[in-house]
């Protein structure tokens, strides 16, 4: 019985996904309800896994093979055990909350039900990448989110930037897929089988440290594509052409940590593999704050929310990297709470906004989206990390672990950017919500009101969530729940000297951080005493230099893209291929043989006694080789 | 072997040439009908082609519904045909191809209707009488004959340079059909020379390959037939101008068949008669065909046609193909044989789906089209599930393919593996920014506007096709179980004779696998 709603599980998105894209043209109008049911099934049949889990349970189901090889046989199956268990209520819980916010959102596009049927296979992907109980099925999931993923992002086809911004998305990722693909075929030929179940309860047999790193960077290489880390980052931000739900689901809430989940699912690997660990940690810290500097700058709110989201992906990476798994696990829970209710605010503004997006046309919103703005400062409070909201918990536990586990500089790296997150959030609540109207008149032009229910109730849902969902963190009775269920799957990596510090303190650290990054944003944009233009014009290089991204798309553009085309059209083409192959080559060799044939020409005189000279020098030639052998 | 009891083979490979020379006896103003006719007899070939698969027996690797009957006694050639699990699907991908072929050429083709299907069907035999065959000269002359079809097919109904491109395909692919026809006499004298017998039977030279130092120019001789015919870099520049000039249906039978027949041969010829050359080269083949992989996806890249940047890709996933093969493991072996099957589907379906705009608007060029997603949104939808079976995401067809050589390679030797893992990131530049500049954008070709969604004939031919991506993609062991125990002996027969050095590198990884497992 539970095989089967497990399957289901999967397969119920999986037939939202085929009704709306075969017959988009009739359901049109209920698209969105059909996606939404779809989606509600998923989570209410997914609940009963999750409880078998919580009842200490792992619940596993094979249904066929998939891949049968000599070598190795690749299984189709589901898992849910604790870490899945958490993914599966993110991914269904937020994923529906979201389908019903497009519902409003995506209204009266002419795409409507092509974008529902995206959105379902790409939860059906998701929910394979998440369930799947071998490496392969992960990466069935992991390129179907990609390609959703580029779907999606290029929803609007006929928007050159969406073309591009989607394209770059697959192609970027498809360097971390190789990646992963070749952790994958390391993990088979070492333990012959990517099934869970096969590999982690031997790795410590198997695997020594030297393959194990191996396997930890190959994979890791895939995670940093697909949860855009430093330098495979690049995609994330031009993501955000694709439709607002599409950026708060794919690119905030579930696709982009399917790296974080992978790297706690390979705990068994990285925890026998320090250097990896150290790669991972060091890589998240330094996007944690590298990305968190670009938010700075940006008056764009979708961009701003999308480096935010780097950046919070970098703490879940040194997490993760440290060795606590539990606490990346519970910041990207907590994070799809908090970030997919940003994004879903963002999408209110623009459609109340008309698709306007710098923070330059905004400001005293407040007094038209009351329910958004609401929900917005909710949400950063959130991300901020301020007590008791859910984000302080995660974030906390994250940098107190980092500390605990013996990385004081990337403990470090981790309170700055803990302040600069408070910063530049609140620099957005603060210039859209509040203060006068930058454009007198716009918003009456615009009949900017806040947004219709169906939009606002997942929003309200979210927001609840942003503040309670952190409370699975509290001490109760001597465990944390959240910890005490993860580590039965991902135990955190033994440290020989673990570094104590007091609790309170660490906590005070943590909180002040915040309190002075909205203090800051409080004096610069609500009281004015120094004003954002004073700034950036005294620290002009560093401003240019962040309002322009660090020049690393310029530099991807023409020191990568741009030679490598010139080479193939020019190199490859025009002179390798024509020139030296086609006519160096095979033209060369027709052309021997037609000077062969020329010159042989010559021979043939039709005159009887030149024939008869040959034929004498023949004879003399053979005969005196035969004389000179046999003598 | 004939579990049948019954010329299967025979019917499947010359109804066709039954149907041609009905045909002929047409006239040739009634065009529909010699469509229908011929399309009728495809179909049916298809149709009686099917009970290879159901009766065939996955558990033997003897050639299965053989027939055997002298030929040129004194000589020793016979006609001998047969099926084992490394030809059985080239068969169906033959029968299943054609019809399909046939049916995108209705409106295509108006010039020479009955020629055409003539042409067509006569291609049919030759391509199936190379895979059946199993006696060398038998395959020597199915593989000219459907030499000349091809060559028709180009020089009549090809684009405007079809003289040239035709001439070029003719003379390249002879040359190499001459070095194999050397080869063939070759092997027939020594294979007297050291067994005294004079034979052309290709089951018993396979199992009694000569000794090592006189198969280095056997092996060197079939391999430049096969690697033209492949083809393998370099000796590819024939394709994309073939690939240009010819109508739908001969890409779609070209890329689909004709290439095929190169893996094919070496399956047949190099790998189980030349073993310790096989050994020997192998390294040199995998490093050519790595170099296909790349080259052919960055030249592919920048092609301003449709039509030779699908025939470029084709390099590439022929590459494929040829690495998993020459890695020599059981899961390279069945992915390169996979693979062939996936590039027919895939590439083939690519080809038609080209000919379905080049159809309405005569060009080929990229830059003519753009935003064909709003004003024909069934082609865009197929025409994106072929372009993701070509770039292997997983759950097509290609996946399975590509995953399976990229094991095997990875089995063979970590560093093949690694390096070939990258490929797949340029598969999906070439593919995507043509996909985005021919379907997504903004209409910017005002011509485009009038253009026509498919229609229920081109719907009737491109479902089948989608049905085999997911299929393949979902369960592949429908085909690899019927593929795995002739795999397997093909694989015993190229490992017999090997040095000790060679064996313990190429053998090891495979062994420490199954050790592990049990």
């Amino acid at each position: 019985m539970m095989s089967v709603i497990l399957l289901f599980v999967v397969l119920a998105p999986l037939t939202g996904f085929l009704i709306n894209g075969l017959f988009g043209k009739w359901t049109k109008p209920y698209a969105g309800v059909i996606a939404s049911l779809a989606l509600a099934t998923s989570f209410i049949l997914g609940l009963f896994p999750i409880m078998s889990v919580l009842n200490g349970h792992i619940v596993e189901y094979t249904y066929y093979t998939w891949l049968p090889f000599k070598e190795v046989s690749v299984p189709f199956g589901l898992r849910v055990d604790a870490l899945s268990a958490v993914m599966l209520f993110v991914v269904t819980f937020v994923s529906t909350m979201i389908h019903i916010y497009s519902i409003g959102y995506m209204h009266g596009d002419k795409g409507y039900s092509r974008f529902f049927a995206y959105l379902n296979l790409f939860v059906t992907s998701m929910l394979l990448l998440v369930l799947g109980n071998s490496y392969l099925l992960m990466f069935v999931g992991w390129e179907g989110v990609g390609l959703c993923s580029y779907l999606l992002i290029g929803f609007w086809y006929e928007k050159d930037t969406a073309s591009d911004a989607g394209e770059k998305a697959f192609v970027v990722n498809r360097i971390g897929d190789a990646g992963f693909i070749i952790g994958v075929l390391f993990i088979i030929y070492h333990f012959g089988s990517a099934t869970y179940a096969d590999v982690f309860p031997r790795a410590h047999q198997v695997l020594n440290t030297t393959s194990a790193t191996i396997i930890g960077l190959a994979l890791f290489l895939g995670a940093m594509g697909k949860s855009a880390q430093f330098p495979l980052y690049i995609w994330l931000t031009d993501a955000m052409e694709g439709p607002t739900p599409v950026s708060s689901l794919i690119h905030a809430a579930t696709m982009v940590t399917a790296g974080v989940y992978m790297v706690a699912r390979s705990n068994a690997i990285y925890s026998m593999a320090p250097i990896a660990q150290e790669v991972v940690a060091s890589i998240g810290a330094f996007t944690a704050f590298y990305a968190a500097t670009m938010a700075l700058t940006h008056k764009d709110i979708k961009r701003i929310l999308a480096y935010s989201t780097l950046s919070q992906l970098g703490y879940m990476f040194i997490g993760v990297g440290v060795g606590a798994y539990w606490t990346g696990m519970f910041h990207l829970m907590t994070h799809a709470f908090f970030k997919g209710l940003l994004f879903l605010g963002a999408g209110a503004i623009m459609h109340s906004m008309r698709g306007l997006l710098s923070i330059d046309l905004m400001g005293g919103l407040k007094k038209y989206m009351p329910q958004t703005a609401a929900l917005m400062i909710i949400a950063s409070l959130a991300i901020s990390g301020i007590p008791p909201f859910a984000g302080f918990f995660s974030k906390d536990a994250i940098l107190a672990h980092a500390l605990e586990f013996g990385h004081p500089y990337i403990w470090i790296v981790g309170e700055i950017t803990a302040f600069l997150t408070a910063f530049y959030m609140f620099r957005f609540v603060f210039s859209v919500f509040y203060g006068e109207e930058k454009v007198p008149g716009l918003y009456h032009e615009l009949h900017t009101h806040e947004a219709p229910s169906v939009m606002t109730i997942p929003m309200w849902v979210l927001g609840i969530m942003s503040i309670i969902g952190g409370l699975v963190g509290l001490h109760i009775g001597g465990v944390i729940p959240f910890k005490h269920l993860v580590t039965q799957i991902a135990p955190s990596t033994p440290i020989a000297d673990k570094a104590e510090y007091p609790e309170s303190l660490l906590i005070g650290i943590s909180v002040t951080m915040g309190l002075l990054g909205i203090f800051s944003a409080w004096i610069i944009y609500i009281k004015k005493l120094i004003t954002a233009e004073k700034i950036a014009k005294t620290f002009k290089p560093i401003y240019t230099l962040l309002a322009n991204t660090y020049y690393v798309d310029e530099f991807v553009y023409c020191c990568i893209v741009k030679p490598f085309w010139w080479i193939s059209t020019n190199l490859l083409w025009k002179i390798v291929d024509v020139e030296i192959i086609d006519k160096g080559g095979v033209d060369g060799t027709g052309w021997v043989a037609g000077r062969i044939g020329y010159l042989l020409r010559f021979l043939q005189t039709g005159f009887i006694n030149n024939y008869a000279y040959w034929i004498s020098f023949g004879i003399i030639v053979l005969s005196g080789w035969y004389i000179v052998k046999i003598i | 072997m004939n579990q049948l009891h019954f010329p299967i083979l025979s019917l499947i490979t010359f109804l066709p040439l039954a149907g041609a020379i009905l045909i002929a006896f047409i006239n040739e103003k009634n065009e529909n009908f010699i469509r229908y006719f011929t399309f009728g007899i495809l179909v049916i070939d298809f149709i009686i082609s099917l009970p290879l698969f159901f009766a065939f027996d996955p558990s033997t690797y003897h050639m299965q519904f053989v027939e055997r009957m002298p030929w040129i006694k004194s000589l020793g050639f016979q006609y001998y045909v047969g099926v084992d699990g490394i030809s059985l699907f080239l068969v169906l991908l033959t029968t299943f191809l054609t019809p399909i072929a046939q049916l995108s050429t209705w409106k295509a083709v108006n010039k020479k209707v009955k020629l055409f299907n003539i042409v067509i069907l006569f291609m049919q035999t030759g391509m199936l009488g190379v895979f059946i065959s199993l006696d060398m000269f038998l395959f020597y002359v199915f593989w000219e004959v459907q030499l000349i079809p091809m060559y028709l097919m180009i020089g009549i109904w090809g684009g405007p340079n079809r003289v040239f491109a035709t001439m070029k395909f003719f003379l390249y692919t002879f040359a190499g059909s001459v070095l194999m026809m050397v080869a063939i006499m070759a092997l027939y004298f020594l294979n007297h020379h050291y067994t005294g017998v004079y034979t052309s039977d290709m089951v018993k030279l396979m199992s009694t390959p000569l000794p090592a130092h006189i198969q280095l120019w056997l092996f060197l001789a079939f391999f430049v037939a096969f690697a033209i015919k492949v083809p393998m870099w370099p000796f590819h520049t024939w394709l994309p101008w073939a690939h240009v000039e010819a109508p739908t249906a001969g890409s779609v039978l070209l890329a689909g068949v004709l290439l095929k027949m190169g893996t094919y041969g070496f399956l047949r010829f190099n790998l189980p008669m030349f073993p310790d050359m096989t050994h020997a080269f192998a390294v040199l083949v995998i490093v050519l065909a790595i170099i296909g992989i790349f080259y052919g996806a960055f030249v592919a890249m920048v092609q301003p046609d449709i039509k030779k940047l699908v025939a470029y890709s084709s390099v590439s996933h022929l590459g494929y193909s040829m690495l998993g093969m020459f890695a020599l493991t059981q899961v390279g072996m069945e992915g390169s044989i996979l693979q062939m099957l996936n590039h027919g589907i895939s590439t083939g379906a690519l080809f038609l789906a080209v000919g379905i705009v080049y159809e309405r608007r005569h060009t080929r060029l990229i830059s003519e089209y753009g935003g064909l997603a709003s004003l024909v949104p069934v082609f865009a939808t197929f025409f994106m599930i072929f372009t993701l079976s070509s770039i292997a995401v997983p759950g097509t067809n290609g996946f399975v393919g590509e995953f399976m050589i990229l094991l095997g390679a990875f089995l063979s030797h970590p560093v093949y593996g690694i390096i070939v893992a990258f490929g797949g990131l340029f598969s999906a530049v070439y593919m995507l920014t043509m996909y985005k500049r021919v379907v997504f954008l903004k209409v910017t070709n005002p011509k485009n506007l009038e253009l026509e969604d498919m229609s229920k004939r081109e719907w009737a031919y491109m479902v089948p096709l989608v049905l085999f991506v997911f299929w393949i993609g979902l369960y592949p062991n429908t085909f690899l179980s019927k593929m795995r125990v002739s795999v397997e002996h093909l694989l015993k027969q190229t490992n017999r004779t090997v040095q000790v050095s060679m064996t313990s590198k190429q053998i090891q990884p495979v062994k420490t696998v199954v050790v592990k497992k049990g």
